[in-house]
């Protein structure tokens, strides 16, 4: 289909070139980092300094490293769980709140063994994490798979429930009697402590998290069950043609996708916080969302980019004390999504001048 | 004033193709125009521009003898130019008489729906269309709402009527019906075009014809000057040769059977109602009828995507109603569907994945994981075969054109060596080459032994095939099954008309 804007010419692209491939996403950072100065420019403040502190912020010490590795193991998992229901066009945006409730899993075994060894509480802590972010999930997965209910909305109301859910156990029959009235509950017992790297703050979560991106590659590209996914994600009516269960796939991917969200959760409270408490998640189960997408939904892409807006996060943090909100980094990962999606059009159109002959034909 | 309309030097250029290249075309009032040409041959192409749809990239419309450049449909129905589609467009919760007005300026703020309506039964009076402009539309047949299509390009005032491929949803009776309709238009002193593949029809109803092949125009003939052999030749570009015949092979015993068959169709009516048919091995047994008839239904409910609610199916005697598609594709159903990219194939996957579309469960290599490189060579092994011509292994198949679609789809279909090949629509969009191969694979898998069930709309393609021929209608087998050598055309539209109605619309 040829159309024409504003005197040019946009064509369907059959191909994307390869060149364009690898061009496209880095200009669409650099649009993003622009649109941001822009916007610094105009509150008065000087972008390029701004920029290289929170470079520094990032890059500049063991720490700062170090704290983007933590906010990115979380986000890479819960990013995980999402490319895989996404990868089947389910819209799993309920990343949050499974997230929300593998931890409240996760804590309630923290704290009805207390005292446990380690041996016993982590693969505990883990299990029950993954089972209730995947029975969270399996909540709106019944009714998309037996009546087609739009999950995109079930999905996302779900998150405020389980939000609620979480504050209702620290406000209320979890909360430490010890913590001067503060919601939070006791602080876990060492054994569900999730061991960490050195003295630093990364945890076991890493390993997790790089462990099922490999996995969940070879599950997509290469398994009979990730055969199926994908010719479902292409069309639901060629998967029933081939004779695939969609019903039970739907069922089973958004209970994996919950359940790894629901882990992202487990190794949040296990080898960070130690405690549940309202507020833990900074939104990881949305800002996910984006990582699945800019990762165009391969497991093995999804680190990088988990490590990048953990990076954007941690260089927020950075820059608060020149009275910037860290907030911002919300519009910079904003805009990111917005010129990563425009830039697809790129890929998938060309865009020209018409040449003479053509606009002759305007003129008649 | 000599002609109408003028298409000078048309050139347009779609990605990596030339839709056209440098024609030139003519309408003279009181004509009937036949555009004769392949499918991909740039017919539609050419009379969208005319319609206002696209615009040229080169060359010149002049339309009553001035320059005419339109930028939208609504600028060409302004002059005087309308086009019917083949997808008709129109609102099915309206009533004939509100679709036709629909998008007219010209009308007062209050509607007077009875004055318009004695004014749509005049008009479409004049010219013999029989319509009832207080009739919903989904209450129409096909042929009905081809009608509507006609009179509201008409009360909009066309001088110039174009129609995309009109006789593809007609029965043979209903096609010669608007033959006559179509020559009233004319001798009315308006232009018809009329957009067709089939050679019969340019011999029963042009006056002249103009040949597209590759987007050029290859020949342009008047009434009298032209034969169907010249017309063949001048469309394909190389002499056409008969099909070879089926040859007789030996029918042997029943492979499918069905009995009293119920199924419901999408909105829960009654699809299929109490069908009961059977094929053996080696016969093609052709399914006739407008589509919409519980064609879908049938070929769905054969191949197990679609419940039974009474009566039973058996696959060589067993009794195999509602087991589900897997198992029927384990039992040697192939099914060739009619919605090839969105049911047949996974269109953004490559070929070999397609490939292994249904028996990926069995290609089990190191670990359980898919073996890929025995699928990469048994792929390159059947797009051999079958002559599909791939832009590459790994590209994404919804690139490939319609007939190397159909060529994929059948050589994974073909190469289960099914015992029941389901095939509805099999040629449907293909260019004549390709159709040829079609017809060739099902008649050498015919002399293998398998059982076929063909649905088409084409009697062409259904007498060229079929051992025998069964009609359906409005969810129900009409009358007995007929044998193709002594069957004739007739017998076949007035089962397709069923107990003295019209064919059904979906």
């Amino acid at each position: 289909m040829t159309r024409t804007y504003f005197g040019f010419i946009v064509e369907k692209k059959l191909m994307p070139s390869p060149w364009m491939v690898a061009l496209v996403p880095a200009a669409s950072l650099l649009l993003a980092l622009l649109t941001g100065a822009v916007f610094f420019y105009l509150t008065g403040r000087d972008p390029v300094e701004l920029y290289s502190r929170m470079w520094q912020g990032v890059f500049g010490s063991h720490y700062g490293l170090s704290e983007t590795v933590v906010k990115a193991i979380p986000l890479a998992l819960a990013g995980l769980g999402l490319a895989l229901a996404f990868r089947m066009q389910l819209w799993n945006i309920g990343g949050e709140g499974q997230l929300y409730m593998g931890a409240w899993g996760a804590t309630w075994v923290a704290l009805t063994f207390a005292g446990q060894p380690a041996w016993l509480l982590l693969p505990g802590m883990c299990l029950a994490g993954l089972a209730c972010g995947g029975l969270w999930a399996l909540v709106p997965a019944v009714p998309r798979a037996l009546w087609k209910t739009n999950e995109i909305i079930t999905t996302l109301m779900l998150n405020y429930v389980a939000i609620l859910w979480v504050d209702y156990f620290v406000y209320g029959p979890w909360r430490d009697p010890q913590g001067f009235n503060f919601p939070l509950t006791a602080q876990f017992t060492e054994g569900a402590w999730l061991p960490t790297l050195g003295d630093s703050r990364i945890h076991a979560g890493l390993l997790a998290a790089v462990l099922l991106a490999v996995a969940f590659y070879y599950l997509i590209y290469r398994t009979r069950w990730g055969f199926e996914i994908r010719v479902i994600g292409e069309s639901e009516s060629t998967a029933r043609y081939a004779g695939i269960n969609v019903r039970q796939n739907i069922l089973l991917v958004l209970f994996i996708s919950g359940a790894i969200c629901g882990l992202a959760g487990m190794v949040e409270v296990s080898g960070i916080v130690h405690r549940l408490q309202p507020g833990f998640s900074p939104g990881y189960g949305y800002t996910a969302i984006i990582v699945a997408w800019l990762a165009k939904l391969n497991p093995l892409a999804i680190l990088p980019v988990a490590f990048f807006l953990g990076a954007l996060q941690v260089g927020g943090y950075a820059v608060q004390t020149s009275g910037i909100p860290s907030t911002m980094v919300n519009m910079l990962t904003g805009a990111l999504l917005f010129f990563v999606l425009g830039g697809e059009i790129l890929l998938k159109y060309r865009i020209r001048r018409p040449e003479r002959q053509e606009q002759g034909v305007e003129a008649a | 004033m000599e002609y109408l309309v003028e298409m000078k030097g048309i050139t347009k250029r779609f990605p990596r193709v030339f839709a056209n290249d440098r024609v030139d075309f003519n309408v003279r009032p009181g004509e009937i125009h036949a555009l004769l040409g392949e499918n991909g041959s740039g017919k539609s192409t050419l009379m969208s521009i005319l319609a206002g749809l696209y615009r040229p990239d080169d060359g010149q419309i002049i339309y009553k003898g001035r320059p005419v450049s339109f930028r939208s449909p609504r600028d060409a129905i302004r002059a005087g130019i309308g086009m019917v589609h083949q997808h008709f467009k129109l609102v099915e919760t309206f009533t004939v008489a509100e679709n036709i007005i629909l998008g007219d300026r010209n009308i007062s703020f209050v509607l007077r729906p009875a004055a318009k309506e004695r004014e749509l039964t005049e008009l479409s009076a004049r010219f013999g269309l029989a319509i009832n402009p207080g009739a919903y539309v989904w209450q129409l047949s096909v042929g009905e709402r081809q009608r509507v299509e006609i009179v509201k390009m008409l009360y909009r005032g066309c001088q110039l009527l174009i129609l995309d491929e009109p006789t593809a949803v007609l029965t043979p009776q209903e096609s010669a019906e608007l033959f006559a309709n179509l020559r009233r238009m004319a001798d009315d002193g308006r232009g018809v075009v009329m957009i067709t593949h089939k050679l019969s029809e340019v011999m029963a109803v042009a006056d002249r014809v103009t040949v597209l092949r590759g987007g050029r125009a290859v020949a342009a003939m008047t009434r009298g000057s032209f034969s169907e052999r010249e017309l063949a030749t001048a469309m394909v570009g190389r002499e056409v040769t008969q099909e070879s015949r089926r040859q007789g092979s030996a029918e042997g015993r029943t492979v499918l059977e069905m009995r009293d068959v119920y199924a419901l169709n999408d909105v829960g009516r009654w699809g299929l109602e109490g069908v009961s048919l059977a094929i053996r091995s080696g016969e093609i047994l052709g399914v006739a009828g407008v589509a919409g008839n519980g064609q879908r239904e049938l070929a769905e409910v054969i191949t197990g995507l679609r419940p039974v609610q009474r009566g039973r199916i058996f696959l060589e005697g067993q009794d195999v109603t509602n087991l589900g598609p897997q198992a029927l594709i384990d039992r040697g159903i192939s099914h060739i569907p009619e919605d090839r990219l969105g049911t047949g194939l996974a269109p953004g996957m490559n070929a070999i994945d397609n490939i292994l579309l249904k028996d990926y469960r069995k290609a089990k290599g190191r670990a359980g994981l898919i073996d890929y490189k025995a699928a990469r060579s048994r792929t390159q092994k059947l797009v051999q075969a079958f002559d599909v011509r791939l832009a590459g292994l790994r590209a994404p198949v919804k690139l490939l054109s319609g007939g190397n679609l159909q060529k994929l789809l059948l050589a994974r279909e073909l190469s289960a060596e099914p015992r029941l090949i389901v095939a509805a629509y099999p040629a449907r969009g293909l260019d004549i080459a390709a159709a040829e191969a079609v017809s060739r694979f099902l008649l050498q898998e015919r002399r293998r032994g398998t059982a076929i069930l063909l649905i088409s709309e084409d009697l062409d393609e259904i007498f060229a095939l079929s051992d025998r021929i069964i009609v359906l209608s409005g969810g129900r087998v009409m009358g007995e099954p007929l044998r193709t050598e002594t069957a004739t055309r007739e017998q076949v539209g007035l089962l397709m008309m069923g107990a003295g109605g019209e064919a059904k619309a979906v």
